[in-house]
């Protein structure tokens, strides 16, 4: 996972359901396809809500993590 | 992705704070989900999509009382402002808004009293098309 090169960092820590997936979807917006994004966020949903996001708009989830509170994502956009 | 997208069509028929909630986290979050998301503005819904609609929608009945308190807590907390997450939506640039106009004619609101971002103004047949090929329907 640290081996990825990341093109973009999203710091959505503090913020609650529907904010972290209103971030993603401004972020990946003036990404280009094949470029990273690593998301970092404390709202416990988005366990859920990330991989749901993923898989509907046809992002890939490299990889993710989860330390204390936080839960961090890596993001190829598509 | 599927080729075609999901779609998402909510009759938006209350204005209080309780219920604009859901329908502008379900709308933005729709949104940045690439769901095509079709909202419709009729009854105590309009009053939302009115100038200033947003900003003075209140909870309901004697609860009304605790709109303050109820905003503050979500201030502090980190969540958006309704018109916040109306300004999300457009973002997205995959939600619609609809005013109803026989609500309009009703309530005597003319079409300058409603907010710009009111895509179309348009009554029930136009919607229950809209709605027809809709994979969620929503009332709220």
């Amino acid at each position: 996972m640290s081996e990825v090169e990341i093109d973009l960092e999203l710091d959505c820590r503090g913020l609650f359901c529907p904010m972290p997936i209103v971030q993603l979807k401004k972020a990946t917006k003036n990404m280009k396809p094949g470029q990273v994004l690593r998301l970092v966020a404390t709202d416990p949903g988005s366990k859920r809500d990330v991989p749901a996001w993923a898989e509907k708009t046809g992002n890939m989830i490299l990889g993710s993590s989860e330390e204390g509170r936080e839960f961090t994502y890596i993001i190829r956009v598509s | 992705m599927a080729e075609k997208p999901t779609k998402m069509a909510i009759i938006v028929h209350s204005g209080t704070l309780d219920k604009l909630y859901p329908v502008f986290m379900l709308a933005s979050t729709g949104g940045s989900m690439d769901m095509d998301v079709h909202l419709f503005f009729t009854f105590w819904g309009l009053n939302a999509v009115k100038k200033g609609g947003l900003e003075s929608a209140k909870l309901p009945g004697v609860m009304s009382l605790g709109t303050g308190m109820m905003k503050g807590k979500i201030k502090s907390v980190g969540v958006p402002s309704l018109p916040e997450l109306l300004e999300m939506t457009r973002m997205t640039e995959n939600v619609t808004i609809y005013a109803c106009s026989t609500t309009m004619a009703m309530m005597d609101v003319p079409k300058e009293q409603l907010i710009p971002e009111v895509d179309e103004i348009v009554g029930a047949a136009s919607f229950l098309a809209i709605a027809m090929g809709a994979d969620i329907q929503l009332f709220i």
